[in-house]
């Protein structure tokens, strides 16, 4: 069972960084989203696999680490907001550079320094 | 506390001087002078125990561990030092009252002047080698801003910044000696320094650290090959030059190698690299001296000279020489300081400093001229004045060095040689500024005597050459043993301080180098025809080009590292940080620890292989968007199952519930975003990122199975023991969530909230058109919100809020709580949007997300500030039972108020971030009026 489940972790690290490392907006996102995935999955499982214990005071005899599942739950929800953070800041920058280049409109370098003029202009 | 108090008035000086600004330069100029009167009176009572040998020392810990402390020692050396700097300090600051005019910036002239004595009596009272340093380099930064105080000039700001090179690199080498000799001798104390002095020279290391210590020395002292600066920094208002650049900054190099001298001097390498530093340092600087038509410009290159001559001194290595070098440092100070003043005033009242204009002064200011031609005079070296006593010592000393054969005639001649430039340069600023004929088309004419007060601090100055010069055993006698008792650490050999010792060698020397010097003075014509055949190397032209070479070199550097490519960083990042797990892993060698694997059940497996073949798929079809979003969504709710599958229903419900809002999101953006990525990388270069990509997720993969597999204890116990009796839940995750970790909960919310205004700040007044079509030519459907969804949508947002009531309410007790109950609620929200469109749902919901995120907050917080009221701390929690007719017994804890704030929180958030992303297009707002009718 641990083999399965780190092979899925290896996955989604896999898939995520690939699609990290591409130029376009969207597919970056969709690799921070694979990529934190696979980082909820291995926290929560610091506090090891277990079956049906669920950490219901009561409910079972023997109980999950619940710690783990409580950093992770918050984890969940702010791992949202980033990527909808993210996901904000490629919109905006097409709507500013008309591409969805990671690099914004001009990635080269030459002309980075005047970009930043116009944009402390702004 | 005496010490301390010396060397931190100054800075609270600065910072209360500019206050004075507003009443004039008269009110600044007095207010300025306080810090170092009160500082005088301070050092007095020490006088006593300083005067017969003795050290005041005053520390207090600062960083022991690495051998910092608050410590400041004062001794006869030290005491020299602080009084120059405060005496020709008070000096200065009321010839700067004259001298600069009252348009200029006069509250930033004196903070920073301040400023730098306060770091300059740190150097000379620091009774630890690091602290030392610390002042050393804050004497480089405030000198800096000095020199460049006209920062309109470019050439001051070029000469300040050559200046901040040179001694702050000079720093750093410092640094590094200061640092080698504090590990030989175990301390940076500089008691424990100046007692270890033989263990310092027998070390292997003293080579290395001599030459940085005496690098840090020579730059900071403008010693041949690095003088170049000091010329170059005469751009600072003649204030500064005279206070720094005479007195003080140039100094502290030479106060450097006095109070290392117990420590470093007396080897053989010693001898050979101070002494021949200062002989070719005396000798250049005294030869351009002569050449120089700038006045301050002669009398930079002067004393470049005469620092030279001051190493030349201490490099020789006897305790005579050690003491006519710290009496040179007393008498320089005097003649030069004023000299510098002298020169202020002429170009105040002329308005030009270039000696070929200025002619016959004599006539406009005769006042000034007398001041000016004794100090002078005292440069040249002139019977009855202080620098004719020092300088005779020096004559003397130069006879008396133990060299073979014909190189026991080398200092001797290299002494008088530079003793006939210096009559020569001295001679000119005398005769070619005071008589010589007419002025030349002076900017100002005619010109006349300064203010009074502007001659005062000359007259004092001159008035101390003279005292000096003829009495000097009375007035200068008891400081100069004090502070040489000092310098050599113990015993002072026999030395006589007389006008005249009778007609002797270096007698003879003096005479020689008058008659010459003046015979050179009179042909001046010769030499300068014969200087001007040489092409004159400009050292500015020469540094600025080493230094734009350095940031050409630098520039490359950071270009190649840092192309502006987000995907270059991402790349670079992966790369470090696998290499960076990679050694321990590879140490690890075995992945599967102690608890060994357990069994695998087949739909587990299956779910796990989907989830994988989904993932693959994803990174595959990228560039098909949608097609990858879809599979992506699969991943997540594989996800949340596998949260089901291993015991936790609370993150199950929350990854399903999320994963929901996350598509919806991703569907918005990809609405406005072309519907494929078009294909950019070449194939070597999806070939390494595909390696890079394998290797992350190999290590992942062995990093999980290692850690999967180890035993492991867990202070998860306390938190199973605890949930019921302490936080009133039988729900160990919500427990934690609301109770035990509630201030990490109270942050994350804040987090989310954050994020969600930033979306709204980053998206307002920003307009995107989406493309008319799906990008393969169909075009969007026109019925955008189909009647199906409306009217199935609307009944479901009572029935999603009652199950989102039950799910909160419950969450202390079973799977549920805040977190999760906001997301359903979100859920069942954003389907309104989608069914009904923008503009009908904000009309209904009727408040405003940004003030529901503040609702939420403030409840998360007033729940966690009430424990505060009965005197528990933040965010302790209570819980009773009460009795509800037809639920029974129910239990009310307060932490249900604080999980009511994230409830608030995670709806606001949700909501106004998908909702500023739905209102980007403009045909959300069009579309929605005909929406209404």
């Amino acid at each position: 069972m641990e083999l399965v489940y780190a092979l899925v972790i290896g996955a989604l690290t896999a898939s995520g960084v690939y699609l990290l490392l591409r130029a376009r907006t969207f597919p970056v996102v969709m690799g921070l989203t694979l990529l934190s995935y696979g980082v909820n999955l291995f926290l929560f499982s610091s506090g090891r696999l277990s079956t049906g214990q669920q950490p219901i005071i009561g409910s079972t005899t023997a109980y999950s680490d619940p710690l783990p599942q409580a950093l992770v739950l918050t984890a969940i929800v702010i791992g949202f907001a980033m990527t909808a953070f993210v996901v904000v800041l490629s919109l905006r920058n097409l709507a500013d550079n008309n591409d969805d280049h990671v690099d914004g409109a001009r990635p080269e370098s030459a002309t980075r320094g005047k970009q930043d003029e116009e944009v402390s202009d702004k | 506390m005496s010490l301390p108090l010396v060397v931190l008035l100054p800075f609270l000086g600065a910072i209360a001087a500019p206050l004075f600004a507003q009443g004039g330069r008269t009110a600044i100029a007095i207010a300025s002078s306080v810090p170092a009167l009160i500082a005088l009176a301070a050092l007095f009572p020490h006088w006593e125990t300083l005067s017969t040998g003795g050290t005041v020392v005053q520390s207090w810990e600062w960083l022991p561990a690495i051998g910092i402390a608050f410590s400041f020692r004062l001794d006869g050396l030290s005491l020299l030092f602080a009084l120059l700097i405060l005496i020709i300090g008070v000096l200065i600051i009321l010839y700067a009252r004259y001298y600069l005019k009252p348009t200029e910036n006069v509250g930033k002239f004196y903070a920073l002047l301040l400023c730098f004595k306060g770091s300059m009596l740190g150097i000379v009272l620091s009774g630890n080698l690091l602290l030392m340093l610390i002042f050393w380099e804050l004497t480089s930064l405030t000198s800096f801003l000095l020199i460049s105080f006209w920062n309109h000039k470019q050439d001051a700001r070029r000469g300040a910044r050559m200046a901040l090179a040179v001694t702050g690199g000079g720093g750093l080498a410092l640094l590094a000696g200061i640092l080698i000799i504090g590990r030989i001798v175990g301390s940076y104390e500089l008691d424990d320094v100046l007692a270890a002095g033989d263990l310092i020279k027998a070390h292997a290391m003293y080579p290395v650290a001599l030459t940085l210590v005496l690098l840090g020395a020579f730059t900071k002292s403008a010693q041949f090959p690095f003088h170049f600066w000091l010329p170059h920094a005469m751009q600072a208002p003649t204030p500064v030059s005279a206070y720094l650049h005479s007195a003080t900054m140039v100094k502290a190099g030479i106060f450097l190698m006095a109070r290392l001298y117990p420590a470093l001097a007396g080897t053989e390498l010693w001898f050979y690299m101070v002494s021949f530093t200062g002989m070719a340092t005396l000798l250049i600087g005294a030869y351009v001296a002569m050449f120089k038509h700038d006045l301050k410009g002669l009398l930079a290159h002067s004393t470049v000279s005469h620092l030279g001559l001051i190493t030349l001194l201490f490099g020789m290595g006897t305790e005579l020489a050690a003491v006519a070098a710290v009496f040179h440092v007393i008498n320089h100070a005097t003649f030069k300081a004023s000299l510098f003043m002298a020169a202020g005033i002429i170009d105040h009242e002329t308005g030009t400093r270039d000696m070929r204009r200025i002619n016959g002064l004599w006539r406009y200011m005769p006042h000034t001229a007398t001041l000016a031609m004794v100090a002078a005079s005292s440069m040249a070296g002139v019977p009855l004045l202080n620098g004719f006593l020092s300088k005779e010592m020096f004559f003397a000393e130069s006879l008396q060095l133990n060299l073979p054969g014909i190189w026991a005639w080398i200092p001797p001649i290299v002494a008088t040689l530079a003793g006939i430039f210096a009559v020569a340069y001295s001679a000119r600023f005398i005769h070619d500024v005071f008589f010589n004929g007419k002025p030349v088309n002076l900017p100002i004419y005619p010109p006349h005597e300064p203010p009074r007060y502007m001659k005062f601090p000359v007259e004092i100055l001159v008035f101390a050459c003279i005292m000096v010069g003829m009495f000097p055993a009375i007035s200068v006698g008891p400081l100069l043993y004090s502070a040489a008792h000092a310098t050599l650490g113990g015993a002072v050999p026999d030395y006589q301080l007389a006008v005249i010792h009778g007609f002797n060698l270096p007698l003879m020397m003096s005479i020689a180098a008058f008659v010459g010097g003046l015979i050179m003075y009179s042909q001046r014509q010769r030499f300068f025809n014969f200087h001007a055949r040489f092409k004159e190397i400009d050292e500015k032209a020469v540094f600025e080009a080493v230094v734009s070479r350095f940031v050409n070199l630098s520039n490359r550097f950071t270009a190649t590292l840092e192309n502006g490519s987000l995907q270059r960083y991402a790349m670079l990042l992966v790369v470090s940080v696998i290499a960076v797990a990679a050694m321990p892993l590879i140490n690890l060698g075995v992945f599967v620890g102690g608890n060994g694997l357990s069994p695998v059940d087949w739909p587990t497996a299956i779910a796990a292989g989907v989830l994988i073949l989904c993932a693959f798929g994803t990174a595959a079809a990228h560039r098909e968007r949608f097609t990858a979003l879809v599979l992506l969504s699969v991943v997540g709710l594989i996800v949340a199952l596998a949260f089901a599958r291993f015991s936790a229903p609370d993150l199950a419900m929350t990854q399903l519930s999320v994963e929901v809002v996350t598509v919806v999101l991703l569907m918005l953006a990809l609405y406005y975003m072309p519907s494929w990525t078009p294909l950019e990388s070449s194939g070597a270069r999806r070939f390494r990122d595909i390696s890079l990509s394998l290797a992350a997720g190999v290590g992942m993969t062995l990093v999980t199975l290692a850690m999967l597999t180890q035993p492991f204890t867990s202070i998860s116990d306390f938190f199973l023991e605890n949930s019921k009796p302490g936080g009133g839940g039988t729900n160990v995750v919500n427990v934690i969530l609301v109770d035990f970790r509630g201030f990490d909960t109270l942050g994350e919310i804040a987090v989310l909230a954050i994020a969600a205004l930033g979306i709204y700040a980053m998206l307002k007044n920003t307009a995107l058109t989406p493309p008319p079509g799906d990008g393969q030519g169909h075009p969007w459907t026109r019925d955008a919100h189909p009647l199906m969804l409306k009217q199935i949508a609307r009944p479901m947002l009572p029935l999603a809020l009652m199950i989102s009531a039950y799910i909160f309410l419950r969450g202390h007790n079973l799977p549920g709580g805040g977190f999760i109950a906001g997301l359903i609620t979100s859920v069942a929200l954003v389907l309104q949007y989608i069914a009904s469109g923008m503009v009908w749902t904000q009309d209904r919901i009727g408040f405003k997300y940004h003030n529901m995120i503040g609702l939420g907050l403030l409840f998360a917080t007033i729940a966690g500030a009430g424990s505060l009221a009965f005197g528990y701390p933040f965010l302790t929690s209570t819980f009773d039972y009460i009795s509800w007719p037809v639920v029974g017994k129910f239990e009310v804890a307060s932490a249900l108020v604080f999980d009511l704030g994230v409830y608030l929180t995670v709806i606001g958030a949700t909501l106004l971030a998908l909702v500023s992303i739905g209102r980007l297009s403009p045909h959300s707002a069009i579309k929605s009026p005909r929406e209404k009718s």
